[in-house]
């Protein structure tokens, strides 16, 4: 290197070929390692998709939609599982989804900084992350016991716990992207604060924010654990809010363990049921949301 | 009134040259005044030819000062005294140009003058001379120092230089009445006598542009007016 | 309507009509200061904003000239900690005092910000929006006024066949017009601009300036910029900010040819610092 320090292309030039060639190989490297991670686990993901279907599709039939659950080896279905889960899931976010975008809102527009927010925030956040047992557990305190028996209400509120911190952190992560100058244009306008947030900043957060309910759906349709001590499952047809309910969980976990070929058969089923559902609503809500923006 | 520099050290480069453009053509012109006066005051045929030469040089100097300033306003739009300043540079090459154009008349004047045997005595319009001189050698200095006391004492000196006037024109017509063989030499000398006053007319004028440029206010208020000649009637002596 | 604040003798030399008498102010402020919470934004600020004509805004970036222009409006309401004292008079109201309705108040004092705000909805809606906060229009009422405001924004033609298309497919510039359409649609009195066409391109800069030239007609304007020849060209009155103190106001004429102080002839001619 030359002791002067001037301006243009006096490098060595051996020097920077050399250079060169390093953050090459280096660059290679990094995407290389990259390449193999994702490949590992599109290949489990893969693994799993192709066993549901292997083992899936084979024992899907009509017959599958239109009957109840059924001793083994009497040719019965999973309707009320189905129903049941339908049922559930969508109370629940029925339920959860209102709670969380208020207090997501809350969070966002009016707790920014304050003491009250910051507890609801970490407390929502430990909810978040709370092993969903524990929350089965809690509503069969609260509802299960009080109520004199497992109802597929209870059910439904264990999923609503559920759902209530996955809204609130979407909401208040997509309300706080948008741009402050977003809110001061319609307060500059002369809006009150509640008109600006439900009529501009929910409509621009509005995808984000659907996500968010998409993904608290997409969770509790496999939740399991909490539906064991709050509608606990129920062999027999029922939509009664008041009885034990069934749903696809549950039932899977009681056929796959169970020592009947049928019933097995079943369980697989369900399981490719739960994942399609869910893969479908995912499709189905970004088709939607594009076609709206 | 600022001496900070510009934030963009091109812009206060360019004009420092539009102020040395002035002064370089400042310079040109009263050296062309001084030929001339001297061409007539010494009948300096050389004097005369060289006051005519540099005419031609300061249009050309006029012609850049006019492409530089236009240029600096299209680049870098000028405001408050940096506007002043270059605006006023733009007139004061007019004025400039035109003091150049007296000079070479007179030049050209004391040319024909020599042809003729000097009637009398040139002492009123050698006085007058040296004070036209002395008001362009202190407005081009004014120019080049920015000085607004300079050019406030050239604005104040006009009145002189049109009493002076006023006295040659009366004088020179008297000699007309005295001798018809006068005449030709004297309405040379008469005009020599208006182009004189004119240039310290306009350097009166670069008094005005110069005050303007520096303070932002103008100085026409009460332009002190001494020539009376439009209004002089000489009576012949019966 | 007050006249107290009419026969203010602190009226800037700008502020003359164009016939030669002295437009009465619109808004005037009196002695007023500006926190950010301990911070002194603005210090001892005396302005009056003549009636329909533009008032430029002129300083360094932090010199207050936006904070001023948010107290107009309240905007600084929003934030905690953020307060304003002494006096900003409006028909013989102080504006800043605490028991003023303020959605009234900025439905009277519009603002449109340096960016492009568009709410996320179509062209007609974004419209509708302020004028639905106010007033209670019938369908073709709001169609009437959709169509007058978004042709004071020089902006129907452009917009006259999608008024159901999303605005956030409007150009930069469209957009911009769009916001101002929306603030005049809700009829105020005063417009506040705060670096309107920081963010667009010339042409569409050019096309904002021509419309502020137009809209002075009805509505008595404010206009922050950095951009000291549009404050030249837009401005009839023009005030400088230094250090949250304003140094200087006057006629744009006056300011921009033979500014009195020495920092604000510092300033626009490109010697600052």
């Amino acid at each position: 290197m030359s002791a002067t320090l001037a301006a243009g292309p006096a490098r060595d030039a051996r020097v920077a070929d050399q250079l060169s060639r390093r953050r090459r190989r280096a660059s290679n490297m990094v995407k290389l390692l990259c390449l193999v991670a994702t490949g590992i686990g599109l290949a489990f993901l893969a693994l799993i998709l192709a066993t549901l279907l292997w083992l899936g599709v084979s024992g899907l039939s009509l017959t599958v939609f239109t009957r109840p659950t059924l001793p083994p080896g009497s040719g019965g279905g999973l309707l009320n599982a189905i129903v049941g889960s339908l049922i559930q899931t969508a109370l629940g976010t029925a339920i959860g989804t209102p709670i969380g975008l208020m207090v997501g809102t809350y969070l966002s527009e009016y707790a920014r900084g304050s003491t009250l927010g910051n507890v609801v925030r970490f407390v929502s956040d430990v909810l978040l992350s709370a092993p969903s047992i524990l929350i089965g557990l809690f509503v069969y305190e609260v509802a299960v016991q009080p109520m004199g028996g497992f109802t597929g209400l209870a059910g439904s509120l264990a999923l609503a716990v559920i759902v209530i911190p996955i809204v609130v952190r979407t909401t208040e992560d997509m309300l706080a992207l948008i741009p402050v100058s977003l809110r001061e244009a319609a307060v500059a306008l002369g809006a009150p604060k509640w008109k600006s947030i439900v009529f501009v900043c929910y409509r621009a957060a509005l995808d984000g924010i659907a996500t968010g309910v998409l993904l608290a759906i997409a969770r509790v349709a496999g939740e399991t654990a909490p539906l064991l001590f709050t509608s606990l499952g129920n062999l027999n047809w029922s939509v009664s809010l008041g009885q034990p309910m069934a749903s696809l969980p549950v039932t899977i976990y009681q056929y796959a363990g169970s020592a009947f070929d049928d019933w097995v058969q079943l369980a697989w089923v369900g399981a490719l049921l739960i994942t399609f559902g869910v893969l479908a609503l995912n499709i189905v809500a970004r088709v939607v949301l594009r076609k709206r923006t | 009134m600022t001496d900070a520099e510009h934030i963009v050290k091109r812009y206060d480069e360019e004009l420092a040259r539009l102020r040395g453009l002035m002064t370089d053509m400042g310079g040109m012109v009263e050296s062309q005044v001084a030929a001339a006066c001297d061409a007539i005051l010494l009948r300096d045929g050389d004097a005369a030819a060289r006051a005519v030469e540099l005419d031609p040089r300061v249009d050309a100097m006029e012609h850049e000062a006019e492409q530089f300033v236009i240029r600096m306003l299209a680049l870098r739009q000028p405001m408050a005294q940096d506007l002043r300043q270059i605006v006023a540079s733009l007139k004061m090459t007019g004025d400039l140009e035109r003091i150049g154009d007296y000079a070479a008349n007179v030049a050209k004047r004391s040319i024909v003058l020599k042809e003729f045997p000097a009637p009398y005595s040139l002492t009123g319009l050698a006085h007058m001379a040296r004070l036209v001189q002395d008001q362009l050698k202190l407005i081009i200095d004014a120019i080049g120092e920015n000085d607004m006391d300079k050019a406030l004492q050239v604005w104040r000196g006009d009145t002189q230089i049109d009493e002076i006037y006023n006295a040659l024109f009366r004088e020179l017509i008297t000699y007309m009445m005295e001798d018809a063989r006068n005449i030709t030499a004297c309405t040379h000398l008469l005009f020599i006598a208006k182009n004189l006053e004119r240039i310290g007319d306009h350097a009166t004028n670069i008094a005005e542009t110069v005050y303007y440029a520096i303070t932002g206010a103008p100085l026409s208020d009460a332009r002190p007016k001494g020539d009376t000649s439009a209004y002089a009637v000489v009576r012949r002596h019966d | 309507m007050s006249t107290t604040m009419n026969d203010s003798s602190e009226r800037p030399a700008g502020a003359k009509a164009a016939d030669g008498a002295p437009a009465p102010a619109r808004i005037a402020i009196n002695d007023l200061d500006f926190f950010y919470g301990s911070h002194k934004a603005l210090t001892n600020i005396n302005l009056a904003f003549p009636t329909r004509q533009v008032t430029g805004m002129i300083g360094p970036s932090g010199c207050g000239k936006s904070t001023l222009l948010r107290v107009l409006n309240r905007m600084y309401d929003l934030y905690p900690g953020q307060r304003a004292t002494g006096q900003v008079m409006m028909d013989g109201v102080n504006i800043i005092s605490p028991d003023i309705d303020l959605n009234q108040l900025r439905s009277r004092i519009g603002m449109v910000f340096q960016k492009p705000t568009p709410f996320p909805m179509t062209i007609y809606d974004n419209i509708a929006f302020g004028v639905k906060l106010h007033e209670r229009l019938s369908k073709s009422a709001m169609d009437e006024r959709v169509e007058w405001s978004l042709t004071r924004a020089a902006l129907w033609g452009e917009v006259k066949d999608r008024l159901n298309g999303s605005a956030m497919g409007l150009s930069g510039g469209q957009q911009q017009r769009l916001c101002i359409a929306r603030t005049i649609a809700v009829r105020p009195e005063v417009i506040l601009l705060d670096e309107p066409t920081s963010a667009l391109d010339p042409i569409s800069t050019l096309k904002i300036e021509e419309l502020i030239d137009e809209l002075k007609r009805d509505f008595t304007i404010a206009i922050v910029t950095h951009n000291m020849q549009q404050a030249a060209r837009c401005a009839d009155q023009v005030a400088f900010f230094y250090l949250g103190e304003m140094v200087e106001a006057g006629s744009a004429t006056q300011m921009f040819t033979t500014p009195r102080e020495r920092r604000t002839q510092e300033y626009i001619t490109g010697r600052f610092g």
